[in-house]
């Protein structure tokens, strides 16, 4: 029966019932979205490394997991780690960033080729001149680029030679020796990729590196990829953690707002409940099932919505970001909703247990 | 107290605090009600007749004085007993109707039923009272689509559905039509020799209140 009158309740006043439901959508989209282009992110940089067919990577001293910026690091160090005992293949990559999300990655293609198998071109081919540029799907979709087509990047125009199936090292790819004179990075690069001649050795190859190298991040690609989540990444958890602290207080604010002016719209209902004798339980129940229930709806309303934020994405920015469906964030984006609702409903109603059933029945 | 007397008032007083000015709405009032009556309270705007309403009804406590219905003094009771009480031994039905705009009338009586902790089928016995109310093809309707005078008896349905020991009716006629008060008065007074129930009724028409078998008089706080 306290069901039905909670349905009743939030069916009387749609259009009320509608806004609080969209607005605890939008604190769940807003944290799902995060979280989902985080993980997006994190998973998409994650694949195109394993895709290069590496063993191991060497990173500059000081460097983050997620990005590299310039190319401190020598291209002798190259030739010194092909060097080293059980090593079959080396080859230095330089990345640099460009605006947003965006980078350009300077390789050399046959080195590259031979590591990892190569691109696969879905149109055009490798490297013709040095002005040249290869991109994957996703950036040439969200550019509107074919082979052929002229692009502006670090102030020098390119030329689309290929694009590639994504998956591998990077969104866009010129050659490195360009790369670094445009940049004024000659001899420079961000990172070294290189293989074992079997795989039993690749601990040993990491142990000698280690030692060869002190200060140098160097890892197996499995330690890397593992080390790609957001809790390895400080500035990403925290980011999320200020995301969810705004969601609740929206949420606090939605449902405060909405159950504040019900309460008061329904100040003669609350006499008359009273009246025929429900206690402080029953009023206060009757306001936090309603509260629930607004939030079980926005959290639903609100997972749908990421889909529409996902699908946005993929059609409008889908070389800049990728956002996944974390399902496992689904019950919690939901209990931060709930949270913040049920801290916007104990005023409310506080103020309707207080209400003096006498004074309530003659409110007009 | 009277071995038939249902309600016991005496010397009940009721002030109010409104700004810096004290209010004596009751001053010494004192009656008794016999169980199964139908009494009339009449007395202008003013007279005090809403307030001793209130505190037979327990909705507001009074400053001083005795007030027993069925033997239970009701100044001592603490809010959540105040509630207890009004869910089985009182019945409301207010000159607004006062029915949940939400609810159908239906939900809007079962609701009683089940905020008394009681089963919220109607019994055979509680369809008759129904039928002679008028109301039972009226059940699935919402307030906004009755008329007053339907309103008002679902309301009274309402009032009496968990058996309560007094039905208090504040001005039940007071917005309705003279063909649906007289309707309204009818089924009071039906329900009265009918079920024994023991109605206070509240009014300032002489006519309404000669549907009692006895009037009180109200005037400044007093019964006359």
């Amino acid at each position: 029966m306290i069901n039905k009158l909670v349905i009743s309740n939030l069916a009387h006043r749609p259009v009320r019932t509608t806004l609080s439901v969209l607005a605890i959508a939008v604190e769940v989209t807003m944290i799902l979205t995060l979280v989902g282009v985080s993980y997006g992110t994190l998973d998409g940089t994650s694949r195109r490394a394993r895709g290069v067919g590496a063993d191991l990577m060497i990173r500059p001293p000081g460097s983050s997991i997620i990005g590299l910026n310039g190319a401190p690091l020598s291209d002798k160090l190259v030739d010194f780690v092909r060097k080293q005992p059980h090593v079959a293949q080396a080859t230095g990559t330089m990345v640099q960033p460009l605006s947003g999300f965006d980078s350009i990655t300077g390789l050399n293609l046959d080195e590259f080729t031979k590591m990892s198998g190569g691109f696969h071109f879905l149109e055009g081919g490798p490297f013709q001149t040095d002005q040249d540029v290869l991109i994957d799907e996703y950036y040439a979709k969200e550019k509107g680029l074919h082979v052929g087509d002229r692009i502006q990047l670090i102030n020098h125009e390119w030329r689309v030679s290929g694009i590639f199936e994504s998956g591998k090292l990077a969104r866009i790819c010129v050659q490195l020796s360009v790369l670094q004179e445009l940049t004024a990075n000659d001899h420079r690069i961000s990172q070294i990729y290189l293989t074992a001649d079997r795989p039993d050795h690749i601990q040993e190859v990491l142990a000698n590196l280690r030692a060869r190298l002190p200060g140098y991040p160097i890892y197996t690609m499995e330690e890397f990829t593992s080390l790609l989540s957001i809790n390895s990444v400080g500035l990403l958890r925290n980011f999320i953690g200020v995301v969810i602290g705004v969601a609740v207080i929206v949420g606090f604010i939605v449902v405060f707002m909405s159950m504040y002016t019900a309460v008061l719209e329904r100040t003669r209902e609350i006499g008359i409940l009273k009246a025929v004798g429900a206690q402080s339980g029953f009023i206060l129940m009757l306001l936090v099932r309603e509260t629930l229930l607004l939030s079980v709806m926005g959290t639903a309303v609100g997972i749908l919505l990421t889909y529409v934020t996902q699908w946005l994405m993929k059609h409008a920015v889908p070389s800049s970001l990728t956002q996944e469906t974390v399902y496992w964030w689904w019950p919690i984006a939901g209990a931060i909703a709930i949270v913040g609702s049920l801290l916007g409903v104990i005023v409310p109603g506080i103020k309707a247990v207080r209400q003096d059933a006498t004074e309530a029945l003659s409110y007009e | 107290m009277s071995d038939a007397a249902i309600i016991e008032v005496k010397d009940l007083w009721k002030t109010y605090r409104a700004g810096d000015v004290d209010v004596h709405a009751l001053q010494g009032a004192s009656l008794e009600v016999a169980k199964g009556e139908f009494v009339a309270i009449v007395g202008a705007s003013g007279s005090g007749k809403s307030t001793l309403f209130n505190i037979l009804g327990t909705l507001t406590p009074p400053t001083s004085g005795t007030v027993k219905v069925n033997g239970r003094d009701l100044a001592s009771l603490s809010n959540a007993e105040r509630a207890i009480f009004r869910r089985s031994m009182v019945g409301f039905v207010f000159q607004k109707y006062n029915l949940l705009p939400t609810l159908t009338a239906e939900d809007n009586i079962r609701i009683v039923r089940y905020i008394g902790n009681r089963a919220t089928e109607f019994t055979a016995e509680f369809k008759e009272v129904l039928e002679l109310l008028g109301i039972s093809d009226r059940m699935k309707h919402k307030p906004r689509a009755l008329s007053g005078g339907q309103q008002q008896r679902v309301a009274i349905a309402r009032a009496i559905v968990n058996g309560p020991a007094i039905l208090l009716a504040d001005e039940p006629t007071g917005n309705l039509d003279s063909q649906n008060s007289t309707a309204v008065l009818k089924l009071l007074k039906d329900l009265n020799q009918r079920l024994g129930q023991t109605i206070l009724m509240i009014t300032h028409d002489q006519e309404a209140a000669s549907y009692g078998e006895r009037t009180i008089h109200m005037r400044d706080g007093r019964v006359l």
